[in-house]
């Protein structure tokens, strides 16, 4: 088994995002690992460890830093590491999509596992669009992915608590969901012994993408419209109740 | 080769007629022949060439460790036993012993060979996590939680100074600040996010204050000591975070730190010179005494309650400092301070130490009750309505233990809260006004 694992170095939303001009301040924001990229790498190693093969990690460089996450993805069980040196906190999906497919075609993958969505991805397009450029199937929001003999079983959830279970022939991609097992934790100490020796494949971005959207204008949400706190005695606050739930039409 | 629990069979012969005369009695009690001399070396060697681990093979199995051992107190500890297992075949490295030690020194301070299980614990606690061996997984969640957010409460870091709005004072900080002060004051994990160690930080705060002391804190820069961490095994992730801190105490000007907990006093004074932090630290306890002679005219409301104190393992054992808790303790009017049987250098472990903050689940499977119980109860039986402490990581430990142990009566306070109740009256403390 050949296994790609894309990671996406994003910015955290764990702090408010700030904004310059028309874009996310990148510069003052710390950049995190894609929380659905840690379930497909999860997925990967677990795969490798049931049929034997090898797990590439790759992704986009955009800020500089992701040799941080190559040596995480290394020490929880990848065999190789390579980063596409971008330097381009901005890069959208489109684009990362086509980098990422130049560089994982020559790979010749049986299995490109992507988180199904980012933070900066909501809609999950980079899976698709990526699956597009390598002419290969795409599936996503799945779990549980067991291979056998060039097929891939699992589970793929749909709105309203449905879901499938789908057989797909290899090579594919996939956009995970979820891991059967919580993602493992790779102790810091095997990470920096890690970093250490770790050679990391460095490629150029390679090819051109565009996804047509021009920001107009990037602004945090505005706060309007406050709660209003209903003081009083017990006997009181039901009066108020009663009168705003009959003003609004709704008793 | 596995653990032989054989107990030893009373042999007692009904009569015994030596030359005639009859010696029959229990005085003729014997022992039956059992096994004592079956043994290999090879777990013994193997946890020896561990590096800092070497002292594991000096036992020659004395047993003056087990019972100051406050493991084997609810259970079947000490480092004699552990010694004893890897002679019968047992491998530490994958055994649940290798999780149960609270690197509490007891042992250590008794021991003629100086087998040293806080040096011990860690580097094979390491080796097992580097060999991807079983690892309790609360262990491995605050591992995670403070990686990921620089706390093992799994708190965002933008939150570490929101507490300061609960102080009733101003807190500077000392980015803000933009000058020199005479203290840094490292509040850390627990007093920045947990609600009890809150109350502590605005203690803190407050009596601060109140001493005109000329101090800041380090608000969102600020990120967890990981001494805890690296005790527990993970000696990568307390590096990691000492540079970070390293670096960040040394951005600012300031003449002296005072941390609120022993774990950090452990790390900054004791460990961090590794890595090139050479600065003074001392304990809020230590640092307040020397303010003692201010400090009594603002002490203006008894507190008058029968205490007493819980010396924590990292602040008395570890580092030392007996007298200045209870000196503060004294000083408040109306407290009396009553001892439990151990106390000081025999005091007896929270179960917190050494990562056990975040194994309780995982020790109550080895042991019979937990220790925080067990010294809940001993704190109890002294009478005292109030148990003092002076490390963050107790005061919801010991809280927990008086409830569960059926003392709800006895309540637990940091010194801190109980300095400023005396400073501001039981009343307001208690029912602090909403800010
Ligand atoms: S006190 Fe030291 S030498 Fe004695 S049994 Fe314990 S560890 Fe061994
Ligand atoms: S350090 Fe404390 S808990 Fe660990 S073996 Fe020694 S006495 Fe027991």
């Amino acid at each position: 088994m050949n296994i790609v694992v894309v990671l996406k170095h994003i910015p955290s939303v764990a702090d408010e995002l700030p904004v310059r001009g028309n874009q996310v301040d990148f510069d003052s924001v710390d950049f995190v690992l894609n929380e659905w990229d840690e379930q497909s790498l999860e997925q990967a190693a677990l795969i490798k460890e049931a049929l034997g093969g090898t797990v590439t990690a790759i992704g986009v460089d955009v800020i500089g830093e992701l040799d941080n996450l190559l040596h995480l993805a290394l020490a929880k069980g990848a065999d190789r590491a390579v980063k596409i040196a971008a330097d381009d906190a901005g890069a959208d999906s489109h684009r990362q999509a086509k980098w990422l497919s130049e560089a994982i075609r020559p790979m010749a993958p049986d299995l490109v596992l992507v988180g199904v969505q980012a933070s900066n991805d909501i809609d999950g397009q980079l899976g698709p669009l990526l699956a597009a450029y390598l002419d290969l199937p795409y599936i996503g929001v799945v779990s549980s992915i067991e291979v056998q003999d060039g097929t891939a079983l699992m589970n793929k959830e749909f709105a309203g608590g449905f879901g499938a279970r789908y057989s797909v022939r290899l090579p594919f991609v996939a956009g995970v969901q979820v891991a059967p097992k919580p993602p493992r934790y790779a102790p810091v100490s095997k990470i920096r012994q890690i970093a250490q020796t770790a050679k990391i494949e460095v490629l150029e971005p390679s090819g051109e993408a565009d996804s047509g959207l021009v920001f107009r204008k990037v602004a945090p949400p505005v706060v309007s419209g406050h709660a209003e706190m209903i003081e009083g005695s017990p006997k009181e606050i039901a009066a108020r109740l009663v009168a705003l739930l009959k003003e609004r039409g709704l008793a | 080769m596995t653990i032989q629990e054989q107990k030893a069979v009373v042999v007692e012969k009904q009569r015994v007629v030596v030359d005639g005369v009859d010696i029959s009695g229990h005085w003729n009690r014997m022992f039956e022949q059992r096994t004592i001399f079956e043994y290999t070396p090879e777990q013994i060697e193997a946890i020896a060439s561990i590096a800092g681990a070497e002292s594991f093979a000096y036992c020659y199995q004395c047993a003056k460790c087990v019972p100051v051992c406050p493991v084997d107190v609810v259970g079947n500890y000490g480092p004699r036993k552990l010694y004893r297992y890897a002679q019968t075949g047992v491998n530490l490295m994958e055994s649940p012993e290798l999780w149960l030690c609270t690197t509490c020194a007891n042992c250590l301070r008794v021991c003629p060979k100086e087998v040293n299980m806080v040096e011990i614990m860690p580097a094979v606690r390491e080796q097992a996590i580097l060999q991807g061996k079983f690892v309790p997984p609360e262990l491995q969640q605050a591992f995670e939680n403070t990686a990921k957010t620089g706390n093992p409460l799994g708190q965002p870091q933008r939150k570490r100074d929101a507490w300061i709005a609960k102080a009733d004072v101003p807190v500077p900080i000392i980015k803000d600040l933009g000058r020199p002060v005479e203290v840094l004051w490292y509040v850390g994990s627990y007093p920045s996010y947990h609600p009890r160690g809150v109350d502590a930080a605005c203690a803190a705060a407050r009596i601060f204050t109140a001493l005109g002391i000329d101090f800041a804190i380090l608000g969102k820069e600020e990120k967890d000591d990981a001494d805890s961490q690296r005790l527990a095994g993970e000696k990568g992730l307390f590096e990691m975070l000492a540079e970070y801190n390293i670096a960040t105490f040394n951005k600012y000007e300031w003449k002296e730190m005072v941390v609120t907990g022993p774990h950090e006093l452990n790390a900054f004074k004791n460990i961090y010179p590794r890595y090139g932090f050479n600065r003074p630290v001392v304990h809020y306890t230590t640092f307040l005494v020397r303010y003692l002679d201010q400090l009594k005219p603002l002490l203006k409301h008894p507190v008058r309650k029968r205490v007493t104190y819980h010396d924590p393992c990292y602040l008395g054992r570890h580092n030392g400092e007996y007298e200045a808790p209870r000196l503060l303790l004294q000083a408040i009017p109306g407290l009396e301070l009553v001892e439990m049987g151990r106390n000081r250098q025999n005091g007896y472990c929270c179960g917190g130490g050494g990562g056990g903050m975040w194994m309780d689940s995982f020790t109550a499977k080895h042991t019979r009750m937990r220790l925080s119980e067990k010294r809940a109860m001993e704190a109890a039986s002294t009478g005292a309505e109030v148990l003092a402490v002076a490390c963050p990581f107790e005061v919801s430990r010991f809280e927990d233990a008086m409830k569960s142990t059926g003392n709800e009566h006895v309540g637990v306070l940091d010194i801190l809260e109980l300095l400023d109740r005396s400073m501001r009256g039981e009343e307001a403390a208690e029912h602090p006004q909403p800010s």
